[in-house]
């Protein structure tokens, strides 16, 4: 009498729990555009400081891209194999959106390292700071999804890959997706419409 | 004692309408003896958004009677007590009921619409003022916790007083050593804000000789109440006198003098200047634009 | 020496309080605290309040937790009104009053702070927790969980805010910390980083509310309840949860860039170094008007019930008022920029916002005439929820009258920041939203706690609110007529203005009088309960809600009801009931982790406050890891057997 109700409540939970993850995505949206805003106003306020052409460097950021849109790539391959449960198959391919997301994140930090080296820190100009807030809330955002992903990978390597775990791995891949999707815009407001 | 307090209670019902009552006695004899400094204007600006106001509020009367009517008429006819009123329970729309009310707001909207978008427009702060007399232009600076006038053709500057010659156009450039503020006289016009770093504008003519109050409309610290200053609309005559008295005036307003004066004070005293560094107002919105290489950049 | 004292921050101490007020509103915080912490140990019941109240993930409680925190925050809020009125009323001339102005500018800015995030937000969301689930036929929220830490945030905001009168000090900045006054240079104190704390804190747990109750809304109403057979009320809190959705990340990026700049010197918004104050005027007001339309809406909608139900009539409209609802919530995004007209945009751009804010005026008015008209060929009974509505429609008619006007810019440019504007938006928020709260209240607490409230004293309340309003708000529409600028400590003696504000100082005396009817009301109600229950529908209503017994129990429904019309249960509640069918249900576990979360969220906030760096990554961390160790909880759900619901079923009352 209450498996079929059992099955129907998780089938709904499901449901719940994705959509809901949608409208947090979409207040994560809102959250993005606020800061883009911010920095389309305060894009030239260099205050006698440098402007985007002169640190950015394009084939940097692009080596970052691909680092990154690769990882999203995997990370669906990694979702696929999770659906076919095959877990061996699964792990191998998060590790690698593992890696890829971590060696973005290191050279991200990287760059913004050299920057403040340089005296270019967010404390030189009203665009340094929205620059730096912006890329560093992506990759904040970045840091979030690996302590994540790592925390899905040791419950995956402990447990079977439970209708719960398949869940949240569903998320994640959402939000490493949008992720991607944000860093698209960053790639192509801030580094190639600053730097060109 | 339970009593005493039952016999209060039972005139409970008498306090509201008396406390009201009260209320309307009191502002009638109040504004009998005041008058209102928005309605009581002396500047052209004044004038006109005063006259929009009292076009609005009686548009808008065409929508509160109604309402206050039906309200009251409604609530006393048909209280429960009322056994003799119609008693439609399931009444629960009519379409033309409802496009009335869709409708009558929204044209009486759409008439103020158009009085919006042409009032913005010829009431703007930054556009100037037509009239035959030439224009006088004077730089405001507001500083923790005065305000600063500076006549850049003539040359004077004084510290909370403001003298105009009346129907002369003032065009006013205004920016802030400080932060935000609000340059309001409510007798001349409307107010603009001040902003370190920019400079807005706003157009004024006094119409009548007078005195008249001014204060800053944005708080911004703790001696924002004693920026209070006072505008003097004068006779083109006395106007002139006054110029040459502050010329004749020995303090000079340097940059350095400057740097003094815009430390916090609340003093409220008027002082004038006889001679004023010419780049002064540039050179105060430019310090916040790019980094100075005298000045300590702890301003930031 | 100098790692110790990084350990330390900012704290010292010269941020404890000084002088008798400042003394007076530490004091009653500090003894109040204690004073409860005596109580409930004297009664032995710290296990009873974990495992009953603070771990409880059932909306119903979290609801009274809710609603508890607001009302003391209410007294708290008015409180700095009354030092306001008394300032106000005594500082003329040669008089400076009984504050000085920088801790007048910080009670000023306390009071809009309390009164829009922790009673305004606060009292929302107590009534939609205590309402939406049983009104759209569900037991519980979509994630119950999150509604814990939801509420656990907005106490956690609380205490920062309270703490900040104990040590410390507030913002002098005004409820929106414009800068760059609010930016470090011109406010180097602990002030405003405790108002952007404790208002983050707060805000994240309405975004997360805002989340929950949007999606809850969407996906669990009961069966046969499509979208337009659901009550007003909660039509209204989708509305208002969809512009939680999108109007307060901005407020979360806005308070975060104000902090960096403070903290980490950078300038987004400082006076030089390429910062520009007017981003932060645009964000903050694009965050702040949708606010305003978030907390009005569910008022509205109370409104809606309450006439519908008093006046024995369907609502008058129903369409037309859920049209109304989705005019205004789309339109609330088109007209921030009327808050700054005189910040000198341009006459297109203030002619622009100026029409989209008067056009507003429209569906709100609308709304008006279609509850007018459910009082029409009605039977009505003028019980307080009645009360409240007709003080609600007369004010509000008026305050929004004053509203059309100011959306004129050139009008604007003469009443932006006068007491005009103060009394305009008073009018909306206290006749609109606060009225709209009481009257809730009064009407849906019988059902949460099965008795009535005292009728008498409700009206004695409401009379004393209505008096008090007027006396305290007509003399500052005149007096912004007049000239007066807000947030002045101190006036000349030959503009006489004085007699106006002590006019407004006895009718903060009536409002306090009112409050204190309304807490009589409670205790009185409380003491006489066996005598006035309430039964499952005691005002013979017409919505969902009141198809279940009073109090509620603690599993909603025993059986999800199924439902055909709108109003279903007035249509049905004279049918036979039913032979109903039991079914297991799953119900949340208790948990303490939104208390420890929250906890953590404290200690982040106080961290950045004080500078305690160390302090920031612990809270970061210890949230963070306390998150994941719930991910990791698989039983957080317990099943209560249909044999166990046909029991405490049994021992109800029963309903259609």
């Amino acid at each position: 009498m209450s498996e079929p109700t059992a099955i129907a409540q998780t089938n709904t939970n499901t449901e719940k729990t994705l959509f809901g993850f949608w409208v947090y995505i979409m207040t994560d949206c809102v959250l993005f555009a606020s800061l883009f805003a911010t920095f389309a106003v305060l894009r030239t306020s260099t205050f006698g400081g440098p402007t985007g052409v002169q640190i950015f460097h394009l084939p940097y950021i692009l080596v970052e891209t691909i680092a990154l849109l690769t990882s999203s790539f995997t990370c669906g391959l990694a979702l696929l194999s999770a659906r076919q449960n095959d877990k061996r198959t699964s792990l191998l391919w998060f590790g690698i959106t593992f890696a890829l997301g971590a060696l973005f994140l290191g050279m991200e930090l990287s760059e913004f390292h050299k920057l403040a080296l340089d005296g270019n820190g967010w404390q030189r100009s009203g665009f340094l700071s929205s620059y730096f807030t912006l890329v560093g809330t992506h990759g904040l955002h970045i840091t979030i999804g690996l302590l994540w992903m790592g925390v899905l990978m040791v419950q995956a390597v402990r447990k079977d890959l439970s209708d719960g775990l398949l869940k949240r791995l569903t998320l994640f891949s959402m939000f490493w997706h949008f992720l991607d999707v944000v860093w698209i815009f960053i790639f192509t407001v801030v580094y190639l419409m600053g730097a060109l | 004692m339970l009593q005493k307090l039952s016999k209060i209670l039972k005139l409970a019902p008498l306090v509201p309408p008396v406390m009201f009552t009260a209320l309307i006695v009191f502002i009638w004899v109040y504004m009998h003896h005041r008058g209102m400094a928005l309605f009581d204007t002396h500047g052209i600006m004044a004038t006109k958004e005063r006259n929009l106001f009292i076009f609005g509020l009686l548009l808008s009367i065409i929508v509160v009677v109604p309402v206050f009517a039906l309200l009251f008429s409604f609530a006393w006819r048909y209280r429960e007590q009322n056994t003799k009123a119609y008693y439609s329970p399931e009444l629960a729309g009519n379409r033309r009921a409802e496009t009335v009310w869709w409708l009558i707001p929204g044209v009486l909207i759409l008439i103020l619409s158009v009085v919006t978008w042409n009032s913005s427009h010829s009431l703007d702060p930054f556009r100037p003022l037509a009239s035959s007399n030439a224009p006088l232009k004077v730089q405001v600076i507001s500083l923790d916790w005065r305000w600063l006038f500076i006549y850049p053709d003539q040359h004077v500057a004084s510290i909370n007083s403001l003298y105009i010659p009346t129907d002369t156009p003032i065009e006013l450039s205004l920016t802030s050593d400080a932060p935000m503020n609000s340059f309001w006289v409510p007798q001349l016009s409307g107010q603009i804000y001040t902003m370190p770093g920019m400079s807005t504008q706003l157009h004024i003519m006094a119409d009548k000789i007078g005195s008249y109050r001014g204060e800053s409309a944005n708080i911004s610290g703790k001696g924002f109440s004693d920026m209070v200053f006072t505008t003097h609309a004068v006779s083109e005559a006395d106007f002139n006198g006054w110029v040459q008295h502050a010329q004749q005036d020995g303090a000079k307003l340097t940059h350095a003098t400057y740097t003094q004066l815009a430390k916090p004070n609340t003093d409220r005293g008027v002082y004038t200047y006889g001679f004023v560094d010419p780049s002064l107002y540039t050179w105060v919105i430019d310090k916040y634009m790019m980094p100075q290489t005298n000045t300590t950049e702890q301003q930031l | 020496m100098n790692h110790f004292a990084g350990f330390l921050g900012r704290l010292s101490w010269q941020y404890l309080p000084h002088g008798a007020i400042m003394w007076g509103g530490a004091l009653s915080f500090v003894f109040g605290g204690l004073a409860v912490v005596a109580l409930v140990t004297y009664l032995k019941r710290w296990k009873w309040l974990w495992k009953e109240w603070l771990t409880s993930l059932d909306a119903k409680k979290i609801g009274v937790m809710y609603l508890i925190i607001s009302l003391i925050m209410l007294l708290r809020g008015l409180g700095d009104a009354a030092l306001m009125r008394a300032q106000q009323a005594t500082s003329v001339g040669d008089s400076h009053g009984i504050l000085d102005p920088a801790h007048f500018q910080q009670i000023f800015s306390a009071h809009g702070s309390i009164m829009i995030f922790f009673v305004g937000m606060g009292f929302m969301f107590a009534l939609i927790n205590l309402v939406v689930p049983l009104q759209i036929g569900s037991r519980d929220v979509a994630f119950p969980f999150l509604n814990s830490i939801s509420f656990w945030l907005f106490a956690a905001g609380m205490v920062l805010i309270n703490l900040s009168l104990v040590f410390g000090e507030f913002s002098a900045a005004g409820w929106l910390a414009y800068p760059p006054l609010s930016e470090a240079a011109f406010s180097p104190g602990v002030g405003v980083d405790y108002w952007i704390w404790a208002l983050q804190i707060a805000g994240i747990g309405s975004l997360l509310s805002g989340i929950n109750f949007f999606v809850t809304i969407m996906k669990m109403r009961t069966k046969g309840m499509n979208l337009m057979k659901m009550p007003m009320f909660s039509w209204s809190v989708l509305g208002a949860m969809s512009l939680v959705i999108v109007a307060f990340p901005i407020l979360t990026v806005t308070l975060t860039l104000l902090a960096l700049d403070r903290a980490f010197g950078m300038h987004f918004f400082t006076a030089g170094g390429g910062g520009n104050a007017m981003m932060y005027v645009n964000l903050i007001w694009a965050w702040g008007h949708p606010e305003v339309y978030i907390v009005i809406l569910p008022a509205f909608s109370i409104f809606s019930e309450v006439v519908a139900t008093f006046s024995r009539k369907r609502l008058f409209g129903y369409t037309s008022m859920v049209w109304a609802i989705w005019a205004i919530v789309f339109l609330s995004f088109t007209v921030w920029l009327h808050h700054f007209f005189t910040m000198g945009a341009g006459a297109d751009v203030n002619a622009f916002f100026g029409i989209m804010t008067m056009i507003i005026a429209v569906p709100t008015g609308v709304k008006m005439f279609n509850w007018i008209f459910t009082m029409y060929r009605g039977r009505i009974r003028f019980t307080t929820p009645m009360l409240w509505f007709m003080g609600f429609v007369v004010m509000f008619t008026i305050g929004g009258v004053a509203g059309v006007l100011l959306a004129v810019p050139p009008i604007d440019f003469q009443m932006h920041n006068s007491l005009f504007l103060v009394a305009h938006f008073h009018t909306m928020i206290v006749t609109g939203v606060l009225f709209g709260y009481f009257a809730g209240a009064t009407y849906w607490l019988p059902k949460i706690f099965g008795f009535k409230l005292n009728e008498r004293l409700g009206k004695y309340a409401f009379w004393c609110w209505l008096v008090g309003f007027v006396l305290a708000f007509v003399p500052l529409y005149i007096l912004g007529l007049m000239g007066a600028t807000r947030r002045m400590d101190h006036y000349d003696a030959s503009l006489g203005w004085q007699p106006l504000f002590i006019v407004a100082g006895v009718g903060v005396l009536f409002v306090l009088a009112g409050v204190g009817f309304q807490l009589l009301q409670v205790v009185y109600s409380i003491w006489k309960r066996k005598e006035n229950t309430a039964g499952g529908d005691p005002w013979d209503a017409r919505t969902l809600e009141w198809a279940t017994p009073s109090p509620v129990p603690f599993y909603n429904y025993a059986v999800l009801p199924e439902i055909t019309d709108r109003d279903d249960f007035w249509l049905h509640k004279h049918d036979k009931p039913a032979k109903p069918h039991y079914e297991d249900i799953e119900l949340p576990k208790n948990t303490g982790m939104g208390v420890i979360v929250a906890g953590f969220a404290f200690l982040f906030g106080f961290g950045f406050v004080w500078h305690l760096w160390w302090l920031v990554l612990l809270g970061a961390a210890g949230a963070v890891v306390t998150l994941i160790i719930r991910s990791t909880d698989e039983e957080t759900e317990y099943v209560l057997t249909a044999e166990e619901v046909r029991k405490l079923d049994a021992k109800q009352e029963r309903y259609a």
